[in-house]
């Protein structure tokens, strides 16, 4: 398969911040990647790199096979961006700024355009200074779905959206892998990449940490294991990559590390197991160990 | 009075947040008329040189309008009659913008609701917005009862509590504009407008009337200030006039707020066209300008018409006075005193035009800092087609308004339109050398780029204050326009017109190849 954004040690400073300290990235052609971190990790400075709107200290980048920096514009005719926190003009309507968009990036589907307006209830005619953040974003969503790209790069785009809104605009991501284009996902909504992201990386001060697919990344973690045995249970503290034990007279609740779990249900059905439930680790668990040990780091 | 509860915290905050805005321009204005008699002493040191002042003043009707009538030959009140107007006009734009800057810019910009959310009266954002306002008339009344004392107490008080009155006049008068428009922007453009219906009045009115009486003049608040008659004989009266305009138009902000929602407003935004025609970052940048643009060009093409007609009458008034005459041939040109006036004010428009094009530049800076250039230039437009955009507005533009100057003093004037025009076109090279120092410091160090602003006052300065303080050359030469030929009148030379052009040239080239090396900042 090929990539269509590769990192590899990527550094910048501003000041005496690193921003980005040997940031490793890499997006396949055609899936929707989840870029997930806390605050102030380094993932808007990381797509500003790959946007060209920042020239990287050293490491290297590569958008669509090509320089972000060096080639800009000739990346840019096969990407559509969304930020965050979207500005627009005062006195520039809604419509005018999507077909402006659309026109920079070569033009627009005017009828994907129109189902886009529908389907986000997006009234166009409204100008820039009276919209609300939610509809802001809604304005850039549609110029970029509606515009004919391989790759888009979403920086938190629903972060103002509703929930009724956060729907369509997974139907629209959904809409866009299945017609081939790469989808590069910043998002703090871990249920949104759950959902969405067959990869994701996980950054941390500017660091990747963690990437892969969610079944990878499940793999190297722990599952939750409740049982409720006939039994007392016995030996479960000697055995490897157990974590958490707490046992309340019959009941056993503990974490595994996923690779040990067949020696942990074997030690549990020596007690005679009258219910089990045992459940991957979420997302949220996923991430939370990583910000848990910068914690205590 | 739970409705003014939390005034005081806001009124204070406002202050802070004006701590160089409000200073700034009440300093200006306050040496604009406290150097007036030392000035004037100069030019008109003779009790004989004044009375012929006086009587040319009566009898030139161009002149009145310009600067209104004069009421006595002492000091105090040519003060008076010389800055009158336009420190009346400059408390006002002082003051409206305070005013609407701390009202419906805050609404506009979302961060009243949240201050309206505390435990905050309804009436107080807007009391304290005409208090901070307050604050600065009175300090500029101060300064100048103070500074003018010299002059006639009672002088001096009538038109510091005149100026007073006028800003505080224009700080309701905004206070009502800003309840009737959600936009900020288009509040302050219709304040602005009544600014400069009340300036047009008074012209009109005193180009009619030598002694200030015309109905016109009294229809604007300008006028008041010259009917209150500081240093002739002061009609006290004319102030409760102030006072009654300022009280009726604050009860009637007053009500209008009491009657609307936080950020709605009288006068609906008007909806925009559903689809655009916008297509590359050019015609964004034309735009995002053209407003500007046009709004330079009326004025400056009525500044030419007013100047040209005004030149004719001038011979007559400075003809006899020697030291006018000198400082008009310092600012402007050698031969002739029509041609040095032509060429003065031909300069003078030079000088505002460069406040044009750092404005105009600048905007690369607004679209940068406001996060609008950053998804434009993560579409396919590079950072120099998108900067060229801008730049052609700001470097032609420039051009576009000197040209409307010249055909204003075609209008106004009639004769020697190829030499006036040429004379207002040699402005260029020095206006461009300006525009590419703003190019420079926004592409290579782009926190510094408003010190622009800085630099076109200064180049202001010397240009204006300069001459009449008979500056040691090496001052004159720091900025571009002092290196202009004198036109007309003067020969053309190109030597330093090329030069300067080049100069432009290697500035603006400079800073673009600054701005496409750096990071964008945001």
């Amino acid at each position: 398969m090929t990539k269509a954004i590769t990192v590899a040690g990527l550094h910048k400073s501003f000041g005496r911040t690193h921003a980005l300290d040997g940031l490793d990235l890499d997006v396949e052609a055609g899936e929707v990647h989840g870029f997930l971190g806390p605050n102030g990790s380094g993932k808007s400075t990381t797509i500003r790199v790959l946007l060209g709107l920042l020239r990287a200290d050293s490491g290297a980048a590569q958008v669509l096979g090509r320089d972000p920096w060096r080639d800009a514009v000739e990346v840019h005719r096969r990407i559509a961006y969304v930020p965050g926190d979207v500005t627009l003009w005062r006195n520039l309507s809604g419509g005018e700024v999507i077909d402006l968009y659309g026109r920079l990036r070569g033009g627009l589907d005017t009828g994907r355009r129109a189902e886009l307006i529908d389907r986000f209830e997006l009234d166009p005619t409204k100008k820039g200074r009276t919209y609300s953040k939610g509809n802001r974003q809604k304005v850039a969503l549609v110029a970029a779905f509606a515009s004919d790209v391989d790759l888009l790069i979403l920086d938190e785009p629903t972060s103002g959206l509703d929930p009724l809104m956060e729907e369509v605009f997974q139907r629209c991501v959904e809409e866009e892998r299945d017609r081939g284009r790469t989808v590069l996902l910043s998002s703090h909504i871990l249920s949104e990449v759950e959902e969405l992201c067959d990869r994701v990386s996980i950054i941390r001060k500017g660091r990747t940490v963690e990437s892969g697919s969610l079944a990878d990344l499940r793999h190297l973690t722990r599952t939750s294991v409740t049982a409720e045995l006939a039994g007392a249970p016995n030996g479960l503290s000697r055995l490897p990559g157990v974590h958490d034990l707490d046992v309340q007279g019959k009941r056993v609740r503990l974490q595994v590390d996923t690779d040990q779990l067949d020696g942990v249900l074997r030690q549990l059905s020596e007690s005679g197991v009258r219910s089990l439930t045992s459940t991957p680790p979420t997302l949220e668990e996923l991430f939370l160990r990583h910000y848990q040990e910068d914690g205590a780091a | 009075m739970t409705s003014l509860t939390g005034t005081g915290v806001l009124l204070r905050f406002s202050l802070r947040r004006d701590r160089v805005l409000i200073p700034a321009w009440v300093a200006v204005n306050a040496l604009m008329i406290l150097s007036m008699p030392n000035t004037l002493k100069g030019l008109y040191g003779t009790e004989s040189e004044r009375t012929d002042l006086l009587h040319q003043v009566a009898t030139n009707a161009s002149f009145r309008a310009l600067i209104g009538p004069v009421f006595d030959d002492s000091l105090g009140a040519l003060t008076a009659w010389r800055v009158g107007v336009y420190a009346g006009a400059l408390a006002a734009v002082t003051s409206l913008l305070v005013v609407v800057r701390h009202t419906r810019d805050e609404e506009e910009s979302g961060r009243q609701e949240l201050i309206a959310s505390g435990a905050v009266g309804r009436r107080a954002s807007l009391t304290a917005a005409l208090l901070a306002a307050g604050v600065a008339n009175a300090v500029l009344a101060l300064l100048v009862v103070a500074g003018l004392a010299g002059q006639g107490a009672a002088g001096a008080l009538a038109f510091g509590l005149g100026l007073a009155g006028v800003g505080m006049l224009f700080a309701t008068m905004a206070a009502i504009v800003a309840q009737l428009t959600e936009s900020a922007r288009l509040a302050r453009g219709l304040a602005a407008a009544v600014l400069g219906a009340a300036f047009v009045l008074r012209a009109a009115g005193d180009s009619a009337s030598d002694d200030g009486s015309s109905a016109l003049t009294w229809l604007s608040p300008l006028g008041w200030l010259e009917n209150l008659r500081p240093f002739a004989d002061e009609r006290w009266w004319v102030l409760l006039l102030f006072a009654a305009a300022v009280g009726v138009q604050a009860l009637v902000a007053y009500e209008l707020a009491g009657r609307r929602d936080v950020g709605m407003s009288f006068l609906p935004t008007r909806p925009g066209p559903a689809a655009g025609r916008l297509g590359t970052a050019g015609a964004l940048a034309w735009r995002l300008q053209r407003g500007a643009v046009l709004g330079w060009s009326v004025g400056f093409f009525l500044a030419g018409v007013v100047y040209g007609g005004l030149t004719d009458g001038v011979a007559d008034l400075v003809g006899d006075n020697e030291n006018a005459r000198e400082i008009f041939e310092r600012m402007g040109g050698q031969s002739g005193l029509t041609n040095a006036f032509l060429a003065s004010m031909t300069g003078m428009l030079g000088l505002i035009a460069a406040l044009y094009v750092v404005a105009s530049v600048l905007r690369l800076h607004g679209e940068e800092t406001s996060a609008r250039a950053e998804p434009l230039l993560a579409a396919p437009v590079g950072r120099l087609r998108w900067a060229a955009g801008h730049l052609t507005v700001a470097f032609a533009g420039s051009a576009l308004i000197m040209l409307l100057a010249g055909l204003g003093f075609a209008v106004g004037y009639g004769r020697e339109v190829g030499p006036i025009l040429g004379a207002c076109l040699v402005q260029l090279p020095a206006i461009w050398v300006i525009g590419g120092l703003t190019v420079l410091l926004y592409g290579l160090a782009p926190r510094l780029a408003p010190a622009a602003w800085g630099v076109a006052v200064a180049v202001l300065l010397i240009g204006w204050v300069g001459p009449a303080l008979d500056a040691p050359r090496f001052v004159l030469d720091l900025s571009p326009f002092g290196h202009l030929p004198k036109l007309p009148g003067g020969g053309m030379e190109w030597g330093p017109v090329l030069v300067l052009l080049a100069l432009a040239v290697v500035l603006a080239g400079a800073g673009l190849a600054g701005l496409r090396r750096r990071d964008l900042t945001t």
